[in-house]
């Protein structure tokens, strides 16, 4: 019993570290890239403007399903690694 | 066949089918309407949470936004997907095992309080109501203009249309209908955007014809944009941000608002399994992207498609006629979206940024102030006038437009009415309800709610755009920091989620009625809604208003977690119930010691 309880324990900080990860790229893309080191970007020339405006309107949000799709297919499998999963 | 009757065409036809949906899929019992039976493809769902979150805001209004603001506005367009990531990793999969009905259900079993269930609803009520007098309102602009019809009348037919296959079908009525308002809105609002691509750029992809060539100058689109609006005054599209703090708060607010907003989560009750809320987080991503994609390019291509027509010859050149003006500039004229004033009285239209910095320029070419005023939320609804596209195309974004607007408002006055008759009624005021009763109180308390928003829609109180910001902040401040902080802590109590989230609801309330008037009453604000008022304003970095949810979320999570430690911890029930929640597998299984 005390071996399932360390099981548990141990899926619930993959969930968390996994969370954390994906959520540091989240941040970077859209506040990192998008807004805050948009001006460290501007040297790199995307269609008129700079990388910068394109993670702004376009790659950030092409990250985010990325990350959602990475995220649901990692944790999916991790819940039958763990035997936590439905049924 | 003239316009009006193709435009009736796609109208009649696109509600002929909601309605034909709605009598297919009507609910039999409170799981159906409530959840729809919980058992909805993810993809499906999917598709339905995509049409319940793109409101007439993103459909109609965000494409003007970012045109008249440039790159400054980008932050919709992360702010109001970034959402998605946080409400699949941190909240949707959790409050699915949880496996409760509705947002204030949590709430009020977390926190074993029903004080709490009850300030989770008042927050729900607030939200949710604000934003749904967004939806009526720009429901009946839709009708108005392309049913000939009076903006009351159209709200009226609007408001049958939802209350029919609303009341009738539920959650499950409602997730159907949903889909197909999806396929609707979206064709409506491709079809355009790939003409106007092509004729532009030659991509017939609007997302790549963004970064592509301008045909005509040679030039990349958005470096043709840039000088265009530098040439008469106005800032470059493309230009970077000084307040850099301000947009990653309003940014964020918009993301945790969104996370946080109950009609979307509740979506996530309808799926079978937890693993399906988590795909289904991201396949809402996928079809809520086909447009949030699509919406930068149209707003960068119509912004120079009407630079082009009022400036045929360039920007440097004499401008058109007003005797000379396209017809839809006639059309739109007459609903007072667009406004023309000759100021110089030279008979021609001139458009350009009336700052003192530009002021010597306009001297030198004549002009006596900016002449011609355009609503931002024409845009789309006039992109295929503007580019000159076939009748069945404005038909199209007509029934789009609409199907925007009925989604959003049909999801919102669910999430209004399962609060009401599930949490206040059944959870608080008469527990022993029978099922036949509570869906009857269901019915009719959306059935109310109809009523309130349409009469609201119809007397607006004047402060529309200002409420959907008081709908995110309050969502972001409150409801979003009170789930996150009942799944990933087990130490946070019933005192300090009801002191959170009072704390954060009041101070963001506050704020924004420091700008922007208390209780929205015309000239109560207490500071004027200037960038040098704003807290921190002296120093170049203020927080505007429509910002502080952000702030608000902040302060909720720091008083929620102080007033707790200081309190007794949660029983030992409540723990076993976070465990619970955070595996997918039953309870007994997870808890198990």
């Amino acid at each position: 019993m005390a071996d399932h309880k360390s099981n548990a324990k141990a899926y619930w900080q993959a969930n968390l570290r996994l969370i954390i990860i994906s959520l540091a790229i989240w941040a970077l893309v859209s506040y990192g890239f998008g807004i805050l080191l948009r001006p460290m970007l501007s040297g790199i020339a995307v269609g008129g403007t700079d990388l910068g405006f394109w993670f702004a309107q376009q790659g950030s949000i092409l990250t985010f399903i990325a990350l959602i799709f990475f995220y649901a297919w990692r944790m999916n499998k991790l819940d039958k690694e763990f035997g936590v999963d439905e049924e | 066949m003239s316009q009006f009757a193709i435009n009736l065409i796609f109208v009649g036809g696109s509600f002929a089918l909601y309605i034909a949906i709605a009598i297919w899929a009507r609910a039999g019992t409170t799981k159906e309407f409530y959840v729809a039976g919980g058992g909805v493809n993810p993809v499906v769902n999917g598709m339905a949470t995509a049409a319940d979150w793109m409101s007439a805001a993103s459909f109609i209004s965000m494409a003007g936004l970012i045109a008249a603001g440039g790159y400054a506005n980008s932050t919709f367009l992360m702010g109001w997907t970034g959402g998605y990531v946080l409400l699949a990793m941190l909240l949707a999969p959790y409050l699915r095992k949880f496996g409760k009905f509705t947002v204030p259900d949590f709430i009020g079993d977390r926190f074993y309080s029903t004080g709490a269930r009850l300030v989770a609803v008042a927050c729900l009520i607030i939200a949710s109501v604000t934003y749904v007098i967004g939806q009526m309102t720009g429901a009946g602009v839709a009708f108005s203009r392309f049913l000939e019809v009076s903006s009351d009348m159209g709200l009226i037919i609007a408001a049958v249309i939802v209350f029919l296959y609303a009341v009738m079908g539920g959650m499950k009525g409602i997730t159907y209908t949903q889909v197909a308002q999806y396929v609707v809105l979206i064709i409506a609002y491709t079809i355009p955007a790939v003409f106007i691509s092509l004729q532009l750029t030659g991509n017939f992809v609007p997302p790549l014809g963004l970064f592509s060539d301008h045909i005509e100058s040679g030039m990349p689109l958005l470096a043709k944009l840039d000088e265009v609006v530098r040439e008469l005054g106005f800032r470059d599209y493309t230009a970077d941000v000084d307040n850099k703090l301000n947009m990653v708060l309003f940014t964020l607010s918009l993301m945790i608002g969104t996370a946080g907003l109950p009609h979307v989560i509740i979506r996530f009750f309808t799926v079978p399994k937890v693993a399906d809320a988590r795909w289904s987080a991201g396949w809402a991503l996928v079809f809520i992207a086909l447009l949030y994609l699509t919406a930068p390019a149209v707003a960068s291509m119509a912004r120079l498609n009407l630079m082009t027509t009022i400036y045929p010859a360039g920007p440097t050149a004499d401008s058109i006629l007003y005797a000379e003006r396209p017809d839809w500039m006639k059309t739109w004229e007459t609903t007072g979206l667009i406004k023309f004033d000759d100021k110089n009285g030279d008979g021609r239209i001139q458009v350009y940024n009336d700052t003192p910095a530009f002021a010597a320029t306009a001297a030198e070419r004549g002009w006596n102030g900016n002449e011609l005023v355009v609503n931002n939320d024409i845009l789309v609804l006039a992109n295929p006038e503007i580019a000159n596209l076939p009748g069945w195309v404005i038909g199209l974004i007509a029934a789009g437009g609409l199907a925007a607007a009925l989604s959003t408002a049909a999801g919102l006055l669910l999430a209004i009415s399962s609060a009401i008759s599930h949490d206040v009624i059944k959870g608080s005021i008469k527990p022993d309800i029978s099922e036949k009763g509570e869906l009857m109180a269901a019915r009719i308390s959306m059935g109310v709610a109809i009523v309130v928003a349409t009469w609201l829609g119809m007397n607006p109180p004047g402060f529309a755009a200002q409420t959907v910001a008081l709908a995110f902040g309050i969502a972001a401040a409150s409801i979003f920091p009170a789930l996150m902080m009942g799944i990933f802590s087990k130490r946070v109590n019933n005192y300090g989620a009801i002191a959170g989230m009072l704390a954060g609801l009041i101070s963001t309330c506050v704020y924004i009625f420091l700008y922007l008037g208390w209780f929205f009453i015309p000239g109560t604000a207490t500071f004027a809604n200037t960038p040098d008022n704003w807290l921190f304003g002296s120093t170049g970095y203020g927080i505007s208003p429509l910002s502080f949810g952000a702030v608000g979320a902040m302060i909720n999570f720091a008083v929620a977690f102080t007033v707790s430690s200081l309190t007794a911890p949660p029983p030992v029930r409540i723990q076993e119930l976070v465990e619970s929640v955070r595996f997918p597998r039953g309870a007994g299984q997870a808890v198990d010691h």
